[in-house]
């Protein structure tokens, strides 16, 4: 089991590695959507995140914040392209 | 230790691994289209991975089978997200790789006005 647990984190702080990759890329996209595609990915990149905390710390309701997770980020990214491709948010 | 957990290891092993490739085509490649390409397919797949692990870590408990229920919500999603990041980014104009050969989705649309 320990080894278990030292793989576990092992995987958790690379994802957390991505995490900051997506932000390095966010900051430096040259266009709008560049920071929307890093966006995007890493609202992907928290649902495994999550996911992985709920099985480390064994606390089962982390397993939801995460099915809550994926849902949230599909409706900002369409929000956000929607913008991008009316620039306009009325209809 | 039963044989779900070593599967377990490995289905999340590989999931992390393909995040890790996925982001670093993000920061890699040189343009949208293809940061978009790399970093969705990898990451949906990696995402997918780890919470197939977590079912086989887990088994048909709680956690397990919210696990499973979350792999084609993931499935079903992101490619969507993408797809619409895709169009909404040549709507409005960020123009393609300067090596890039083949714009279809201009030569469909032609010059119609924006939608």
């Amino acid at each position: 089991m320990e080894s278990l647990a030292g793989i576990l984190n092992f995987c958790f702080y690379s994802l957390i590695a991505c995490c900051f990759a997506c932000m390095i890329r966010a900051f430096r996209g040259k266009s709008i959507a560049d920071r929307m595609v890093a966006i995007d990915i890493m609202g992907t990149l928290a649902v495994g995140i999550t996911a992985l905390l709920a099985v480390i710390y064994k606390r089962s309701f982390l397993i939801d914040v995460a099915l809550a997770w994926i849902f949230l980020s599909f409706i900002g990214t369409l929000a956000l392209a929607k913008y991008l491709a009316h620039k306009t948010l009325d209809e | 230790m039963a044989l779900n957990y070593y599967f377990g290891i490995i289905f999340i092993v590989i999931g992390a691994a393909f995040d890790v490739f996925g982001c670093l085509g993000l920061l890699r490649f040189p343009d949208v289209y293809n940061r978009l390409q790399a970093g969705t397919k990898c990451v949906t797949f990696g995402t997918c991975g780890i919470l197939f692990g977590i079912f086989l870590l887990n088994g048909f408990s709680g956690l397990g089978v919210k696990a499973l229920i979350g792999i084609p919500f993931v499935l079903l999603t992101s490619p969507v997200g993408a797809h619409a990041l895709a169009r909404g980014a040549h709507i409005f104009g960020v123009p393609l790789w300067k090596k890039s050969v083949v714009d279809q989705y201009k030569e469909d649309r032609g010059d119609k006005p924006r939608l």
